[in-house]
């Protein structure tokens, strides 16, 4: 009887929240408060910026009549986005059938030792890029005498040796994708086919194979969003120039040119602003295409 | 009879043969995976003379030179930077964690309208990068004055890692038995109540959270460098990036710094590496 009036108070707050939509938002609100204010808000704030002069004055879509009419201008952001294309294209190339590889062959049953291969191949995918694109600039430095061709100082050679490095550190995802997707086929599936007569080549490529391929849009998309917003790895090793002659100069280079500047100077809110909305631009239509084109086309098996 | 035997001979020389070649295969490519960092570590304590000489040896007494760590220690404050790059990726990671785990309970459990719209909304930063909003950011930070704070990268990680946290733990809390909740529930327990009953059983989910959330954070190099490149806010990553640029033709020096990045996150990995690559494997099936 005693706890009747602290019940009877409480009761009102009670069915208020009893509301799901109520109840969802005071659970969402964390969440909802720290993405918009710090993702959301900034990013349409830097797609504005790109519609502003450098003083904040309206200019309509001057900025990208700069970017794509002005000579100087256009030739670094095409020449940009045909090298970061480049980079990607050699991430697929190589990290594909690369991960794959490692992946099935990890799988290979009553493999010994299979857990140690696989903590030291994610070795370098722990490590940041800062570290490992130091690591690589001194081991391909001539200087050094390991690798006597100037792999890095090449306009020819410089944007695929840095795309090979970059495979060589995240090839741990691709692989551990291709991993869990292979380790979640039931065995069933596959002594079925062994029993059936056929080789352990065969039933992969018959059996898994077909499982593992919606794995390779996913890891496709990921890399394309990855690469177009690479950076870090050209600032280190071929500094904020990306040289030699800007021959490894990527959308996220010449964004953070734009936008802080160079050792010669400039650099400005606008046209870092500018810039930016053009790569969002190009990973958007990444998306449609993966989304319209892949999606549509591979057929994905519930298991 | 015989024929059999020759038979079953064959094929089990062949299946030992391809084992091997399995082998091969997977150490050769550990080698290549872990060999730069051996070589980098093996060379900071040698001289430079034999740096340059005979950079595959290990160092010998006559050899053994100690002088880029001295260096190092002079002068960068690494146990700042290290320092700087735990309390960020801990409270990133504490936070991701804790602010997606309520968002994904309440996205998988309450019904109400709007909830599909609230979900994309959510959902969507996994594919938009956040460095696109670098430009939006640093004004907002500059106008709240939190440039050059520690706080600022923390509140951009945990909005950078929500979406694909709440992805993840949603198919987690989506397998949570709705029998079990209700029995709460009728129990007389609170919906913070019931929340919390329900987190022991998403705990794979919560470690794939933390993995995929941790190696970003501790290894970012682009938001240290426009939001807080101070000195005393300075990271492992970016204060390494700084001293390596600074100290370019100081061999020593530069194989000192790298082996003092690599170790410390080295040793965590190997020692959780069970855990944090079940974490991976997990978060990437779902």
């Amino acid at each position: 009887m005693r706890l009747a009036p602290a019940f009877a108070a409480s009761s009102p707050r009670r069915r208020r929240l009893r509301s799901p939509g109520a109840r969802a938002l005071l659970f969402c609100a964390p969440a909802l408060v720290i993405y918009s204010t710090f993702m959301v808000w900034p990013l349409l704030q830097s797609l504005r910026f790109a519609l502003l002069d450098d003083a904040g004055d309206w200019v309509g879509l001057d900025n990208f009549d700069k970017l794509f009419g002005d000579p100087l201008w256009s030739e670094r952001f095409w020449r940009a986005l045909r090298q970061n294309m480049q980079f990607f294209l050699f991430h697929c190339l190589v990290q594909n059938p690369v991960g794959l590889t490692l992946a099935a062959l990890l799988t290979v049953q009553r493999l010994r030792g299979a857990n140690v291969y696989r903590t030291l191949i994610f070795v370098p995918t722990t490590l940041s890029v800062v570290i490992v694109g130091f690591a690589w600039r001194l081991i391909l430095s001539p200087l050094w005498g390991i690798v006597h061709t100037p792999l890095l100082g090449r306009t020819s050679t410089a944007l695929p040796t840095l795309s090979l490095i970059s495979v060589w550190q995240w090839i741990g995802i691709p692989m551990i994708f291709f991993y869990a997707t292979l380790i979640s086929i039931p065995k069933e599936l596959i002594d079925a086919s062994r029993v059936d007569g056929a080789s352990a080549w065969r039933t992969f490529w018959r059996v898994s194979f077909p499982l593992v391929l919606p794995m390779f849009g996913v890891i496709t998309i990921v890399t394309y969003i990855a690469n177009m917003n690479a950076f870090d790895l050209v600032f280190t090793v071929q500094g904020v120039q990306a040289g030699p002659a800007y021959s490894t100069d990527l959308l996220g280079t010449l964004f953070y040119r734009s936008a802080y500047g160079s050792v010669q100077g400039g650099g400005d809110r606008a046209m870092g602003a500018t810039v930016a909305s053009a790569t969002f631009a190009v990973i958007l239509v990444g998306l449609l295409l993966f989304f319209l084109v892949w999606r549509r086309r591979v057929r994905t098996y519930q298991l | 009879m015989v024929h059999t035997d020759v038979h079953v001979v064959r094929r089990r020389a062949r299946r030992v043969g391809a084992r091997a070649a399995v082998h091969a295969v997977l150490i050769g490519y550990s080698l290549l995976a872990v060999g730069p960092a051996l070589l980098v570590v093996a060379n900071s304590f040698k001289e430079r003379q034999a740096i340059f000489d005979s950079p595959f040896s290990l160092p010998t007494p006559s050899t053994w030179d100690t002088s880029g760590y001295e260096t190092v220690f002079d002068e960068a404050s690494f146990p700042t930077y290290f320092r700087n790059s735990l309390m960020v990726t801990l409270l990133s990671v504490l936070g991701v964690i804790v602010v997606s785990a309520m968002a994904a309970h309440a996205l998988s459990e309450f019904d109400f309208r709007g909830r599909g719209l609230l979900r994309i909304y959510l959902l969507a930063g996994i594919m938009v990068p956040i460095r696109l909003a670098t430009v939006g950011l640093v004004e907002l930070f500059g106008s709240l004055e939190m440039i050059n704070t520690l706080w600022a990268l923390i509140l951009v990680y945990i909005a950078m890692g929500i979406p694909l946290g709440i992805f993840i733990l949603s198919q987690f809390f989506a397998q949570v038995p709705t029998e079990l909740k209700q029995a709460a529930r009728v129990d007389g327990a609170g919906e913070w109540r019931v929340f919390a009953v329900t987190l022991p059983l998403v705990r794979p989910g919560l470690g794939a959270v933390a993995v995929f959330t941790m190696l970003p954070v501790f290894n970012d190099l682009w938001f240290p460098l426009v939001l807080a490149p101070g000195e005393s806010t300075r990271t492992m990553t970016l204060g390494a990036q700084q001293f390596l640029g600074q100290f370019e033709t100081n061999w020593n020096a530069m194989l000192a710094a790298l082996s003092l990045a690599i170790v410390p996150v080295l040793v965590l990995y190997v020692l959780f590496s069970r855990q944090f690559l079940r974490g991976l494997t997990e978060g990437a099936i779902k």
